[in-house]
């Protein structure tokens, strides 16, 4: 079962964090081992990291169909950061990784606890019987 | 390397046969150097090489031979290269050179060998995850890029996957060796399992799009034919195998265009697939005059059941009803629950079949699962309750985790919206298939 790992980060929050330098070390470190343990355990499917929201445009079709871009809208709270997805044998499973993701360092080393929501990826047909 | 004797082309033929061969080579290689893990890399590397070369020059005299050969060449280099690693760590001599008789290469075929190492692949400490990619690489010969692609992760995600079950199963220190008649008896409801998790796993990516992809309901088919020609007096096999002909044969008839999913009293039963219905049922046939009635050749029964039905007013639903009622002796769980109450429904009325669900209410096991809703919803449908239809195939859609099953109930819901606003303005009410 696939599940995606989405962290959400406050837009109050946004921007590059202005830790010190050992401890964004430190959670450089801890974010690329979780990476490379997801990785040999046979269950990531993939990981990106997503750009800061000042990079956002928000897009709609206009009538003849052309992308009409916009800025992102000031009033959201938060923002999606990255996300992984996740291919685990149990909700479980999914929710301690989720949960490993959430207690990345942050400034002093203390873990940040972030907010990760986690959600099953849809998929095929269910197996009609058993 | 290549063979200068006679070489015939290639082709799907051969590639099958190159698939049949992997277990084989594997069995003999890992029995030679009792070192299954990196024995099973080294068949996979023989593998590669002949997908590389039988194309081009043709496949060898005796293609068997040629990647016990090259795999075993292989598993001399890992040997050399694990002594020197060893002798540069402590300087020690090795204690013996593992011998290798060229004049035994050719020979020691034991056709055992490929029920040991399904055995192992689906040996209870697995994971279910691990067990299934390990048997369609050990036993099912395929490469891993094809697996990752069935499963759709990367390549290098299945590769861990795989190379930690072998871990796992070298540090479980299960033996390479067949189990004795016990163990396999306890054993064998978990290769059952994975096989017929392989072939739902088919079942479930085998939509449109998906056609290039791996066929892993197919792929389950011809283990389990390969299990069943190993161990042909099990029944259980020879059910597993008559449930995945029997539901196999509907595939074409299944999902339409856009892949929505067909249900099975609207499918155009003229696309199944007589020939794989007609093996089914001779299976099936088989299965039963064995004795003990198992939980899969109950459910090829009940397959068959619906089968045989020319139109869906046709099927036998007292029949399946009887089944079902089996089942849920022999094997009782919620879905066999959920499913018994269908059969009710069909057989005394949709009020029974509401009243046979109550019981599963407060089932922890169907907690938040949408096909509770879905069956209620049905049931509904079929009373003529529109409105409690319509609520619960929208509660299950809002549950279900399944594209196609999700599109399916949403637009059920939304026809009967429609149905019902139309009867209400003075328009007749289409009548209900069921």
């Amino acid at each position: 079962m696939k599940y995606m790992l989405m962290m959400n980060t406050m837009r109050a929050e946004a921007g590059v964090p202005t830790w010190p330098r050992a401890d964004l070390q430190a959670h450089i470190a801890y974010m690329h081992n979780l990476n490379r343990e997801l990785r040999q355990s046979g269950e990531l499917v993939s990981a990106e990291g997503l750009s800061f929201p000042d990079r956002a445009r928000l897009v709609q079709a206009g009538r003849d169909g052309a992308p009409i871009t916009d800025g992102i809208f000031p009033e959201s709270k938060e923002f999606l950061a990255g996300f992984w997805i996740v291919d685990v044998e149990s909700p479980e499973r999914a929710y301690a990784i989720a949960a490993r993701a959430s207690a990345a360092p942050g400034a002093g080393g203390a873990p940040l606890n972030m907010q990760i929501e986690v959600r099953p990826v849809m998929g095929g047909p269910p197996p009609e019987m058993l | 390397m290549t063979d200068s004797g006679t070489t015939k082309p290639w082709d799907e033929v051969s590639e099958r046969l190159l698939r049949e061969l992997a277990p084989q080579v594997l069995g003999v290689v890992a029995r030679r150097f009792r070192d299954f893990s990196s024995a099973e890399d080294a068949v996979q590397d023989a593998m590669l090489s002949a997908f590389k070369q039988w194309p081009q020059e043709g496949i060898p005299e005796n293609p068997r031979g040629w990647l016990i050969q090259v795999a075993s060449r292989r598993m001399m280099d890992t040997v050399r290269s694990e002594i020197a690693r060893r002798q540069r760590e402590t300087a020690i001599a090795p204690e013996e050179e593992p011998a290798i008789e060229p004049a035994e290469m050719e020979t020691d075929m034991d056709p055992e060998d490929t029920l040991v190492l399904l055995f192992m692949c689906c040996h209870p400490v697995l994971s279910k995850s691990s067990a299934i990619a390990l048997t369609l690489r050990a036993v099912g010969g395929l490469t891993t890029a094809e697996i990752a692609n069935a499963f759709m992760v990367p390549e290098a995600t299945m590769a861990q996957r795989i190379s930690r079950t072998k871990q796992s199963i070298k540090a479980s220190k299960v033996p390479f060796r067949l189990p004795t008649p016990q163990e396999r008896m306890q054993r064998l409801p978990a290769v059952l399992h994975v096989l017929y998790l392989i072939f739902s796993e088919g079942y479930a990516s085998s939509a449109g799009a998906e056609l290039q992809r791996l066929d892993l309901a197919r792929e389950a088919i011809r283990l389990t034919r390969g299990v069943r020609a190993l161990l042909p007096e099990n029944a259980e096999i020879a059910g597993l195998l008559a449930l995945m002909l029997l539901t196999d044969a509907r595939r074409a008839a299944r999902t339409g265009p856009q892949e929505e999913l067909i249900p099975l009293d609207k499918q155009d039963r003229s696309l199944w697939d007589r020939t794989e219905l007609h093996e089914g049922m001779e299976m099936l046939k088989l299965a039963l005059s064995k004795g003990a009635v198992g939980l899969y050749q109950l459910q090829a029964a009940i397959a068959a059941v619906h089968d045989e039905a020319g139109r869906p007013e046709e099927t036998d639903w007292p029949q399946i009803l009887a089944l079902y009622e089996l089942h849920q002796r022999v094997a009782p769980g919620p879905m066999v629950t959920l499913n018994h109450a269908i059969a009710v429904a069909m057989v005394r009325g949709p009020e029974h079949g509401l009243e046979c669900l109550l019981a599963l209410d407060n089932d922890e096991r169907l907690a938040g699962h949408y096909r509770l809703d879905a069956v209620r919803g049905h049931l509904f449908e079929m009373l003529g309750d529109s409105g409690n239809a319509i609520q619960h195939y929208r509660t299950a859609a809002a549950k279900t985790t399944s594209l196609p099953e999700q599109n399916y109930l949403m637009t059920r819901a939304a026809h009967l919206e429609e149905a019902s606003k139309e009867s209400s303005s003075g328009l007749p009410a289409p009548q209900s298939q069921r």
